[in-house]
């Protein structure tokens, strides 16, 4: 018998899946018992280590880069003989595995927190392995994002942004949790991830573990045992939305045929072959830094001529907005020593560091020319971290010396913005990286997850530094083209939002241009201004993400237009 | 004892992918290698919890002692995963 349950509705869309709920960290209770089998019962807690750290470092198996390091670190500590030793030498003592467990790795946690610093950050992923473990030797199940080996619908209390960080959308179908609001973590991640989401949802308490359940996380109802009919209506609905997907290609345009150019964001030679295919316009950010990153010299001229000529080649007859290399002490280059700095991400990075070494720019402009030359892509050049005009004049002067017809800047400095007319008098164009612009807007930390609130792409402020660089670029005399490279351009709601401020042409990940698409392609330029109005004259992210949405189902016939992006 | 002294290359230090490459090769070793800093007390190389806390940071020295045969290829071996820059070759 299905049963109706409410919360809020966070990340649009709508999903049928079994439930999988995450676990709570097992808890321990105090004991009187003596363990009499020393031996036996210290053999239990090395093979509950043991196990923990097999199975970390097979999930370390199954990520790259970043998380995958941290797996194995995680591994290895779970596997640490010291550990053992001491966990052993508790049992001698009378303890039982579970309580010994808990006390050899608390002992650990406590002389990383006294040491302060970065130690003291990685005592917390200590906590994670005691609760592994004791949850092992308890027979409780494995706390963390469940794996029951199926895609699933995850239930949880809350979940921390720990938790968040590791969701794989393929395998998590929805998310509902019995707390939180509606611009917390998870509702940010959900929406960022393009999975559907119910939050603040107290009734899902009485949800277990593979029992059916709807989520329409446009919303916020959560239905618990479905009738098949109910299913098939669902599965209709998102039979529909794929259709109209799919229906949609060709280039970016508005209902009444302003064109946007629709673009992708290139991250390396690896995402060519991706990318390349995508139904798009070309490339709105080919990040260079793939080239500089990871080796212990420079790349050579003409390692760097062939490594944009493959993009270039790839992309033939079609835009490629090359940005110079944007490292600096935040991702420090070993052949460049760099002194370390408190506080990297306003420190001497992306363009600022050409001034200290001239030569890197340099030979990377005349390498990109050269790659150009050959070839019919239309290649556009920009620099990342302009602060002021001169900075951006100083960009061009370099880069059009090296013959490249179409330089331009990203503006992601707040002082840009703000003083755009004249940063694009002496360029061609600009682009708006809406990450970073968030970030020194609101003095926030991008890696801050604490902070994810005030980084929502939808934050006024944000959109009035968009709206006054966009309005630069129409009030010069040629009307300078403003595009967006960041999160912000794959949302398909706050796409038109951007387009309503006087964004010409947005830049995302390949899997977004779809939907991005058929939501233009609903809407004229009029309405496009409507929203825009709408959101800009909102209090906060959360007022203005309703306000948009309400007006959108006033201007749409058609009820459903995308209200999240897709994974 | 043999013992070997040598400079951390990783900015980062024997923190985070360096300590892990460490300690790695430290297990791989015949013989049992200890790690300390100049003055501090010699910790089990093998184990991670105790090269995390030593806290050495990029630019410091650490001291390697090992005992036994295989001693001296060992600490070649080991210096050489302290000295070298795993910043540079990280994600």
């Amino acid at each position: 018998m299905a049963r109706w349950l409410h919360g809020l509705g966070v990340s649009g869309g709508e999903a049928v899946g079994a439930v999988a709920r995450l676990a709570s960290p097992p808890a321990l209770f105090p004991t009187t018992e003596v363990v009499v089998d020393a031996a036996g019962e210290a053999a239990r807690a090395i093979d509950a280590l043991t196990a923990v750290a097999e199975d970390l470092q097979q999930r370390a198996s199954t990520v790259t880069g970043a998380a995958s390091d941290v797996l194995i670190a995680q591994s290895m500590i779970a596997g640490d003989p010291v550990l053992m030793d001491g966990v052993s030498a508790l049992i001698e003592t009378g303890q039982d595995a579970p309580h010994a467990v808990d006390a050899a790795i608390g002992e650990h946690r406590r002389a990383l927190e006294a040491a302060g610093g970065y130690l003291a950050e990685r005592a917390a992923d200590l906590n994670d392995i005691r609760d592994r473990a004791v949850a092992h030797l308890l027979g409780l199940p494995m706390p963390g994002i469940p794996d029951p080996g199926h895609p699933f619908v995850l239930v949880a209390v809350d979940l921390a942004p720990a938790d968040t960080a590791t969701l794989d959308p393929a395998k998590v179908l929805a998310i509902v949790t019995e707390r939180g609001g509606p611009t917390g973590h998870t509702a940010i991640l959900a929406k960022q991830l393009g999975i559907p989401a119910v939050t603040a949802c107290g009734d899902a308490a009485g949800l277990s573990d593979g029992q059916s359940v709807l989520v329409d996380g446009a919303n916020g109802e959560v239905v618990a045992d479905p009738s098949d009919g109910m299913i098939a209506d669902a599965q209709r609905r998102a039979d529909a939305k794929a259709e109209r997907r799919a229906r949609s290609h060709g280039p970016g345009r508005t209902a009444d045929g302003v064109s946007i150019p629709l673009l992708v964001n290139v991250g390396g030679p690896g995402d060519l072959a991706a990318t390349s295919e995508a139904d798009s316009e070309g490339v709105g950010l080919l990040r260079t830094e793939f080239l500089f990153l990871d080796r212990p010299t420079a790349p050579s001229f003409d390692e760097q001529v062939e490594a944009y000529r493959a993009v270039f080649d790839a992309f033939g007859g079609r835009r490629v907005v090359v940005r110079t290399l944007d490292v600096g002490a935040d991702k420090p280059l070993a052949y460049l020593p760099q002194d370390e700095e408190p506080n990297p991400a306003l420190g001497v990075r992306g363009l600022r560091l050409a001034q200290a070494n001239p030569e890197l720019l340099d030979d990377q402009l005349r390498a990109i020319a050269q790659a150009a030359a050959r070839g019919d892509a239309d290649v556009w050049v920009m620099a990342p971290m302009v602060a002021t005009a001169q900075e951006a004049r100083t960009f061009a002067d370099v880069a059009r010396a090296h013959g490249l017809a179409r330089v331009g800047v990203m503006i992601e400095v707040p002082s840009a913005a703000l003083k755009a007319q004249q940063v694009l008098a002496a360029v061609d164009f600009a682009s708006i990286g809406t990450n970073d612009l968030a970030q020194y807007t609101f003095a926030a930390d991008r890696l801050a997850g604490d902070l994810a609130e005030l980084l929502d792409p939808w934050q006024p402020a944000l959109l009035a530094l968009i709206a006054q660089s966009a309005g630069a670029g129409a009030g010069s005399a040629e009307g300078r083209p403003i595009g967006v490279c960041g999160e912000a351009a794959s949302d398909p709601m706050l796409a038109l939002v951007l387009v309503g401020l006087g964004i010409t042409s947005l830049s995302m990940a390949p899997t977004c241009l779809a939907d991005v698409r058929a939501a233009l392609a609903e809407r004229s330029l009029e309405e496009c201004q409507a929203l825009a109005e709408a959101a800009l004259n909102a209090s906060s992210a959360v007022t203005a993400r309703a306000a948009v949405s309400e007006l959108v189902r006033q201007q749409s016939a058609a009820p459903e237009v995308a209200e999240s992006q897709p994974a | 004892m043999p013992e070997k002294t040598v400079t951390v290359g990783s900015s980062v230090g024997l923190h985070a992918r360096p300590a892990s490459l460490f300690v790695q090769a430290a297990a791989r070793q015949p013989v049992k290698v200890k790690i300390a800093k100049p003055g501090g007390e010699p910790v089990d190389a093998r184990s991670i919890l105790l090269v995390l806390g030593l806290d050495a940071r990029g630019g410091e020295e650490v001291i390697l002692s090992a005992e036994g045969d295989g001693a001296e290829q060992a600490l070649e071996e080991l210096a050489a995963v302290v000295a070298t820059n795993h910043d540079a070759e990280a994600a």
